[in-house]
């Protein structure tokens, strides 16, 4: 972030396991062609639930990335997280294990942790007692141990930790460990966010709280941001890691640089545990502090990634803080949501849309908001409605913002011509 | 516990929860050092080995077995124990 010191932030590799795919040629043309990641649930029985459709993860298999016990002995979100950061690592070409143990740190965010494999020790200890209960249960659960399983078997020993914000965590962990490489405490830093939390007992929560969509007769229509027929987030899956790097060493080295993180603002929305503040002024502030410490105008940014998530509230708030922040320009940037086809990964959201900004700047290419089919009229944006749209963009914004009133915004630029 | 234990369902069992091929749970090898187990993986064996063979194994006599044939002989002494009963 060009305002505080010298040091620069490249992004030199990206890790996905999604619902729409699990590389980054597969992802992006799902983004580009409005490919939905959204069908019925088919990991437990949802007859009780008033959704019953979510993003689920497909084709994987925890064995293709690591050994068989490890596979077995962590939770479902760690396995997401590895798998991701070891085909982060590989694209960047580092080598942690080669590396001075510091060099290289690790910031897996996750809104939740293993809740999977908390409500399935929960039922084996009321059914068959407390000396039943899985011993990694703690490590299975604890949200932190993504961070420590991508340090343990990529041999990256610098600063480890996780940044929990719900729905903001990842994008504030990958913020955070960009302010790492730039305050000189780690050359590298393997960031980003996953989520593994569709169960019943989660999905039941959110349907408490009517913020899940319940369109579940049409589910690759659920998802619908700024459409007036929005009706709830639909609850995704995954996990994406990014390489952070010192862009000098990444320019050094040969790296390709897939695109730079210039800007990082985070901020309270101190109004309501799970709505946001109706005129975005928390996110606004996010906004503002992240173009200030990119040191550029609002003027300068051609797309945003937001956050919307489609729910009612949310979009309008999120609407009304670009309004805000961006004044006529909001008018002429475009913004897009990618929720609409791979839906809300939760503490792996923010990373999953940083990853869908950074390619949108190195494919010119603009992923569309799909089924905005009739716009809210307070929702009055050029949201590249359901086509993806050729772009020339050099800075560009992704949102995030979770329940607590948490927000983070990034901004992400084109790198150096070479 | 009626039939005799047998020591491939053993080995596969010890394997799956080791995490090791099923060839690699012979009688001296050691569940440390030759498995690679640690203390979360025994506390884990004894559940399964509990529910398998329906016997009650403490961690304390768990942790006094030096190698897979320690706990083999107390499945087929256990299994004998019930012959007699």
């Amino acid at each position: 972030m060009s305002t505080s010191n010298g040091v620069r932030v490249a992004v030199t590799g990206m890790g996905f396991v999604t619902p729409v795919g699990h590389d980054t040629e597969t992802v992006w043309s799902n983004l580009v062609e409005g490919v939905s990641g959204v069908g019925p649930i088919t990991r437990f029985d949802t007859s009780q639930h008033s959704a019953k459709i979510a993003a689920e993860v497909k084709n994987f298999d925890a064995a293709d990335y690591m050994d068989r016990k490890t596979a077995r002995n962590i939770g479902r979100f760690c396995q997401f997280a590895l798998a991701a950061s070891k085909m982060a690592v590989e694209q960047s070409g580092l080598v942690p294990a080669d590396m001075n143990p510091d060099d290289v740190g690790v910031i897996v965010s996750t809104a939740i942790g293993g809740m999977e494999e908390i409500e399935r020790n929960q039922t084996i200890l009321l059914q068959r007692g407390v000396r039943r209960v899985s011993p990694f249960t703690v490590p299975m659960m604890i949200p932190d141990m993504g961070s420590g399983i991508v340090a343990m078997h990529l041999k990256a020993g610098g600063p480890n930790y996780s940044v929990v914000s719900a729905c903001a965590s990842s994008a504030h962990g990958i913020g955070e460990a960009a302010e790492i490489i730039k305050r000189g405490d780690a050359i590298a830093m393997i960031a980003g966010g996953t989520e593994a939390t569709i169960t019943p007992l989660t999905l039941g929560a959110f349907c408490q709280i009517k913020a899940v969509s319940e369109r579940n007769d049409e589910p690759e229509r659920a998802c619908r941001p700024f459409d007036l027929e929005r009706d709830g987030f639909v609850m995704g899956e995954g996990a994406v890691m990014l390489v952070l790097e010192d862009y000098d060493h990444a320019r050094k080295r040969g790296a390709r640089i897939l695109g730079e993180i210039v800007g990082y603002g985070a901020s309270a929305d101190m109004y309501h545990y799970v709505a946001p503040h109706p005129e975005g002024a928390g996110a606004a502030r996010a906004m503002r502090k992240a173009l200030k410490r990119a040191g550029i105008e609002p003027e300068q940014v051609g797309y945003i990634n937001a956050h919307g998530t489609s729910t009612k509230v949310g979009d309008i708030a999120e609407t009304r803080a670009i309004k805000e922040v961006f004044g006529d320009h909001a008018r002429k940037l475009a913004v897009s949501s990618t929720k609409s086809v791979h839906a809300h990964l939760l503490g792996g959201a923010g990373a999953l849309e940083a990853a869908a900004t950074i390619l949108a700047i190195d494919r010119g290419m603009l992923p569309p908001t799909i089924n905005l089919e009739n716009p809210d009229p307070e929702c009055d944006l050029d949201y590249v409605p359901n086509k993806a749209r050729k772009a020339e963009v050099e800075y560009a914004m992704s949102n995030s913002f979770g329940f607590g009133g948490h927000n983070a915004t990034l901004v992400i630029r084109r790198p150096d011509p070479n | 516990m009626s039939d005799k234990p047998d020591f491939t369902e053993l080995q596969n069992l010890a394997a799956e929860i080791l995490g090791v091929n099923a060839d690699d749970v012979q009688m001296n090898k050691s569940f440390a050092k030759d498995l690679a187990a640690d203390s979360l993986d025994l506390v884990e064996l004894i559940a399964a080995v509990e529910d398998k063979y329906g016997v009650e194994l403490s961690e304390e006599r768990l942790d006094g077995m030096k190698d897979i044939g320690a706990l083999w002989v107390f499945l087929e002494e256990e299994h004998a124990k019930r012959q007699e009963v």
